[in-house]
């Protein structure tokens, strides 16, 4: 018996010495889905490879699932099925879909547990703050993040005697109508374009003035929030660009970017609001003439402009791994976060560095004296301290609501409905939408 | 003479349907339960509340005047992608039936934009057709004076998407009529000439009649089609724009569903969708093939 015992308890010790050995030898592996393809995948994939490269516990395994919807949807359905991947993409809009799904591990517990005291106010905060909960703990980690601009065409502005703009004074919305005037008055067939209607002319409109967006500090204090962007100054914006419409001042060219983009390289409109990572691509198309890049234009009335909001992507932890795999999670959005990928990531896409110390070190090497264009967006939505009405928007079926605007929107520029209309319907519509999702979460 | 197979098994015919049987209820009757599951419940993308909620699903469908919309203009959408795919599809397999030189060629050419996957077909359609960098609406511009805006006007984008899904179903028309033009005895059409019916007069007495099967046929699958497969040419034309002109039932069973996460109204319409298109082709087969003939 002793003997048998004694064999048994030999066994299992050479079996544990062979597994600890086995599990030492192999690093542990992290699946990261994203919706980086093309150039920024590429980065990605470096970004990647310098974590592997630097330890041997853990590998990183980036794959690309489709666009943001396509990840997301990847991601419920995996989560269903118990083989979520442990760090998933999701784009701003889902980020109340994601925060009350009761799937993930919020960024700012996970990295506290796992040892890393991280100075929070480091990190440029209008970003931070889209992803934070109502008591300020941040939920996921913010990965490529952006906001809107204004491009003009120089060489337009310089043939109708428009002076250069200010790179970090915004024009007033009056300077831009006498500028868009002339423009179209010299046969430019349009003067501005915008490119996501409901993000730039709502929804960052609503944010550099402090309008709510929506009620209970838009839906960051409460599921039961109602739209409120059928208010006087929203109208009075929507209404003046419906009478542009009509003068050709304003030309609507789809929800999206591409159409937008497309009139702006075409030179038949010579402002053009996008994302600043539309950078990245006028660089690589616009050969025939000189662009710009100027802050979004405010109201006369706005003496001290907010920030303007972002968007973008956060990366979100799942629930159901081990401690081993968390802390390999921690220690690679560590990695993540340092300046020097930070700067690479930049430098490369033209999305924010998340951190002040990257930022920091780019002005300090010089980068914004030879791409002062890269910087219009950062002092934009670092000018303020984000307000409770302009730190960010938590809508559930944000989706919807977007697509609602988008609809209403469309049918105020083809003269269906007027801007007050338009909006009372966008308000009315998107309040069923929310009650929905409200009724979803209630207790 | 009809072959008739015995089996000498009785359990031998069920496992021989077995893996049709598999393929379909794996494929079809499971999903199809599921979604129907799904409809009368309100849950969380995540699946982790899901409360019971009778109809209410479907209820909020219908007191939704855009969705009764979204229900006339699916209608409006396929009566005309039938009507244009199925009038251009028979026009074309007239003209090709006759004799030509190179015969074999133009049916090719024909016959080839059927391989083009609808989201293929609807890019195609939008490089030449966008406001901004198409070529054929700069031509329509610069001279026929219209003002093509399908980016902003609901008409012009339900004229294009309708446009555009047709062009490929012409080809599947075309296959089927002019498989169904040859099988006519071309003995019928001489003796009628000889009797002096016009060209017009032979195709609509004799052509037509006996064409009826097919044009029964094709009428039915391309409702199917455009209910469904279209979505493809909307997703890259419009996506249901501009301001929900073009937004067709299959659309916003994918953009609730897929894009927005909201299930239980995604399954909903699922289940309206699909009794609709059982409805409208039990229709067919009461009152339309009554007349069709079978027989010549």
């Amino acid at each position: 018996m002793k003997m048998r015992r004694l064999l048994i308890i030999g066994a299992v010790g050479i079996a544990v010495i062979f597994f600890a050995g086995q599990a030492l030898a192999e690093p542990i592996t992290i699946n990261w889905w994203h919706a980086m393809k093309g150039a920024r995948g590429e980065v990605v994939n470096t970004m990647i490879k310098a974590f592997n490269d630097s330890q041997s516990d853990y590998k990183v395994v980036g794959s690309y699932k489709g666009n943001y919807d396509e990840t997301v949807n990847a991601g419920v359905a995996a989560y269903r099925a118990k083989k979520q991947p442990h760090l998933l993409q999701s784009f701003e809009v889902g980020t109340q879909t994601m925060m009350l799904s009761g799937a993930i591990y919020p960024v700012y517990k996970l990295m506290k547990e796992q040892g890393y005291n991280i100075d929070w106010k480091g990190y440029m905060q209008p970003v931070l703050s889209y992803y934070m909960n109502a008591n300020g703990d941040l939920m996921s980690m913010p990965f490529n993040s952006s906001t809107p601009v204004m491009y003009y065409n120089v060489d337009l502005f310089k043939k109708n005697g428009i002076a250069m703009l200010s790179k970090t004074k915004p024009i007033t919305w009056d300077k831009l109508g006498e500028i868009t005037a002339k423009l179209v008055k010299s046969g430019v067939p349009g003067g501005m374009v915008t490119g996501w209607q409901s993000w730039t002319q709502v929804e960052n409109y609503s944010a550099i003035h402090n309008i709510p967006f929506a009620t209970r500090a838009n839906g960051y204090e409460g599921l039961d929030c109602e739209l409120a962007i059928n208010n006087p100054k929203v109208i009075h914006h929507i209404t003046r660009l419906k009478k542009w419409a009509d003068d050709k001042r304003f030309v609507y060219a789809g929800q999206k970017f591409q159409g937008p983009k497309a009139e702006f390289i075409a030179q038949k409109a010579g402002v053009y609001i996008d994302s600043l990572s539309a950078i990245a691509k006028l660089q690589k198309a616009v050969k025939d003439f000189k662009w710009d890049v100027a802050p979004l234009p405010v109201e006369s009335w706005m003496k001290e402009p907010q920030n303007s909001i972002i968007g973008g992507a956060s990366l979100w932890v799942f629930k159901g791994f081990s401690k081993k795999e968390y802390k390999g999670l921690a220690a690679f959005l560590k990695h993540l976060s340092k300046p020097e990928m930070q700067i690479y990531w930049h430098k490369e896409t033209g999305y924010f560095p998340i951190t002040l110390k990257a930022y920091e070190t780019l002005k300090n090497q010089g980068y914004y004296k030879k791409y002062p264009f890269k910087e219009v967006g950062i002092k934009q939505i670092t000018r303020r301290i984000p307000t409770k009405i302009s730190r960010g928007l938590r809508l559930g079926y944000f989706i919807q609501i977007r697509n609602i605007i988008n609809e209403e929107l469309e049918l105020v520029w083809n003269g269906s409905k007027t801007p007050k209309e338009g909006l009372d319907n966008a308000v009315k519509r998107s309040n069923i939408k929310l009650r929905e999702f409200e009724k979803i979460y209630k207790k | 003479m009809i072959k008739r197979s015995f089996f000498s098994s009785k359990f031998l015919p069920y496992f021989l349907i077995l893996p049709q049987f598999l393929v379909t209820a794996t494929f079809f009757y499971w999903p199809a339960l599921q979604g129907l599951a799904q409809s009368v419940m309100r849950s969380d993308p995540f699946g982790q509340h899901s409360t019971f909620i009778w109809l209410d699903n479907f209820i909020a469908l219908f007191i939704d005047p855009l969705y009764l919309k979204s229900i006339g203009t699916t209608l409006f959408f396929s009566a005309s992608v039938a009507a244009v795919s199925i009038s251009i599809g028979l026009f074309i397999a007239t003209m090709a039936n006759r004799a030509l030189k190179a015969k074999a060629v133009i049916r090719t050419m024909l016959i080839w934009p059927y391989a083009v996957a609808p989201a293929i077909s609807g890019i195609l359609w939008l490089f030449l057709l966008h406001p901004s960098y198409g070529v054929v609406a700069i031509a329509i511009k610069r001279w026929l004076g219209l003002d093509w805006n399908p980016v902003l006007d609901g008409k012009d984008a339900l004229f294009m998407v309708i446009m555009a899904s047709a062009w490929k179903q012409i080809s599947y028309n075309f296959v089927f009529f002019i498989a169904g033009m040859q099988a006519i005895p071309g003995s019928l059409i001489e003796a009628a000439a000889m009797d002096g019916a016009s060209p017009f007069r032979r195709f609509w007495k004799i052509t037509l009649p006996l064409l009826s099967p097919t044009l029964f046929f094709v009428t039915v699958m391309n409702i199917i089609y455009s209910f469904f497969e279209t979505f493809g040419v909307i997703h890259m034309m419009t996506q249901g724009g501009p301001g929900g002109a073009t937004n067709i039932l299959v659309y916003k069973v994918y953009q609730d569903g897929f894009i927005g996460l909201d299930l239980g109204s995604s399954a909903a319409q699922s289940i309206v969708l699909m009794t609709l298109i059982i409805v409208i082709t039990v229709l067919q087969f009461k009152y339309v093939e009554r007349k069709v003939q079978y027989a010549g």
